[in-house]
């Protein structure tokens, strides 16, 4: 597996120095890893602060900025980041008016930030968490670790983001969180497996003619393994899983993503794919993004993520965002 | 009776295997994980290592608390706060004693591994880390107990964890795919025991062998 890096134990450092160097409007800490908005601690208003394993890139560190994320913490590739990480950045961008824990549903993504809210807590700082679980191809039950996080992400950082640069309290930035959440559900599928820096293999064995439907963004398995299908029919096939589970009487946000390995020119087909299958299924798109936002390193592959609005979701939505990759309206 | 020193001794040896083993551990990760519990392992107790040449704590408690927040800080995903805690819970139930003899060590180690299981939300069964660290604590404490027992239980837990179908962390997604695959958690926590047994090993003497034996034999 050829990759453009130096060795493995750097990847995640070099990645910040680079991102540093092409954002001044960011203020990142390369030795701790928290990636913060330069003018932050913003006076009166609610911070967001969200983290998760490498590897996922844009998310979480190209959503720092006016309009989403006050800070991001990227932990090893695949792998939460810490507690101190999480603390350090509660404490930069506290304004007095609390922080939001924006947490994605794995075990040690959690875990870390459970323990960093307690410490956090102890420092004086008001503390919120919620926790995103949209991945319907993960059956919730006594017997999992639950629903995964993976494309409600996005919804969830630029809304509650939105709501924040507003003014809105912490409880009430919290409470559009959830709703967001509890509105939102992706399914992904891949095409090829990830390859980790640290193993410089694919982490999963897919034979080409095969794909993987319902995939977790580290290249967990997901529902089934099928022989290869077209655009067409893997489209029918996502967004029937996410209604399904979904069944929304408002339009939607509509993210087409891809899982870092799908050149554009497959995404904007495969979104054509998807409009027609919501059109057909009587599903109206309020606004549609298109691109590499909530990555899996090199996999190939896309996920559907709906989101069902209403006015104020809606109006949270085209607010004005300023970020590395999500950037509208200013 | 066991010191600091043994304590260091534990966990530096602890490093030692993960390091000889890291690539094995995370071969395990790569079918039901995501391939990197071996390196994440290695740097949080190579992390351990150095403060514990750095810092110097008196008490087997203070040994196995540092160490716990250590791992906390520079593991991450599940295994930092679940080792970390293990350790963390172990030395705070230790208190401030300067030593303290192998049943008292287990009792600690019994409360440690309790809040593994309470912070987890994780039963024997599971295929996690536990599955090796109950049988591996409950052998310690036997009456019969020795660190080579526990080692060898601990192992033993961890080998039949491959039948199992996971039901926690990310493993649990894979539903019935986990089964027939070794718990990559499970495998490293066998490895502590490992390291117990090395260091209990060799700490004993010549002399001492039989004087060390008698002491684990007659426990319980």
């Amino acid at each position: 597996m050829k990759m453009l890096i130096n060795v493995a134990e750097t990847v995640v450092a070099d990645a910040l120095r680079g991102m540093a160097a092409a954002h001044p409007e960011l203020a990142v800490d390369v030795e701790n890893r928290v990636i913060v908005r330069r003018d932050a601690p913003v006076e009166g208003k609610v911070a967001l602060v969200s983290g998760g394993g490498s590897g996922h890139e844009p998310l979480h560190s190209g959503f720092v900025g006016p309009g989403m994320l006050s800070a991001a913490l990227p932990g090893e590739v695949f792998t939460s980041p810490v507690p101190d990480q999480m603390v350090r950045a509660a404490a930069a961008v506290d304004s007095g008016a609390g922080v939001l824990f924006i947490v994605k549903n794995y075990t040690g993504d959690v875990l870390n930030f459970d323990m960093a809210a307690e410490l956090a807590e102890d420092e004086g700082i008001q503390v919120a968490k919620v926790l995103v679980d949209d991945d319907v191809a993960v059956t919730d039950s006594l017997y999992t670790a639950g629903r995964r996080g993976t494309g409600g992400t996005l919804f969830v950082e630029k809304l509650a983001g939105a709501a924040a640069d507003a003014g809105l309290p912490l409880e009430r930035v919290e409470a559009v969180a959830r709703r967001v959440n509890e509105n939102t559900r992706s399914i992904g599928v891949a095409l090829s497996a990830c390859s980790t820096p640290a193993k410089g293999s694919p982490t999963f064995d897919l034979p080409p003619g095969e794909l993987e439907l319902g995939v977790g963004i580290h290249g967990e398995p997901g529902r089934e393994r099928r022989a290869m299908m077209t655009s067409r029919e893997i489209a029918d096939f996502a967004v029937d899983a996410v209604l399904e589970d979904l069944a929304p009487h408002n339009p939607v946000l509509l993210l087409v993503n891809g899982m870092g390995g799908t050149p554009l020119l497959e995404l904007y087909g495969f979104n054509a794919e998807v409009q027609r299958v919501l059109v057909e299924r009587g599903v109206a798109v309020a606004r549609t993004l298109v691109g590499n936002y909530v990555t899996s390193l090199d996999m190939a592959g896309a996920s559907v993520t709906l989101c069902q609005i209403d006015e104020e979701l809606l109006r949270l939505w085209d607010a004005p965002v300023r970020t590395p990759a999500l950037r509208w309206g200013c | 009776m066991l010191d600091a020193l043994f304590f260091r001794r534990w966990l530096t040896a602890t490093a030692a295997v993960v390091d000889r083993e890291a690539e094995r551990l995370t071969e395990l990760d790569s079918p039901i994980g995501d391939a990197d519990h071996g390196s994440n392992l290695q740097r949080g107790f190579r992390a351990v290592a150095a403060v514990l040449e750095k810092e110097v704590p008196d008490t087997p408690g203070a040994v196995l608390t540092l160490a716990g927040r250590q791992l906390i800080s520079t593991v991450g995903g599940a295994s930092g706060p679940l080792y970390g805690t293990l350790l963390r819970r172990t030395g705070k139930d230790l208190g401030d004693a300067p030593e303290v003899g192998p049943t008292r060590f287990a009792e600690a180690l019994r409360s440690g591994v309790d809040a593994v299981a309470a912070l987890g939300g994780a039963a024997p069964g599971d295929k996690t880390m536990l599955d090796a660290l109950i049988p591996g604590v409950d052998a310690l404490d036997g009456p019969s107990g020795s660190f080579g027992a526990a080692r060898e239980a601990a192992l033993h837990g961890a080998l039949a964890t491959t039948p199992l179908q996971a039901r926690k962390g990310r493993a649990s997604y894979l539903g019935e795919r986990s089964i027939g695959h070794q718990d990559p958690g499970a495998a490293s926590s066998a490895l502590l025991f490992e390291a117990l047994a090395e260091t209990a090993e060799s700490t004993e003497t010549p002399e001492s062998t039989e004087t060390a034996e008698s002491t684990d034999g007659s426990r319980g």
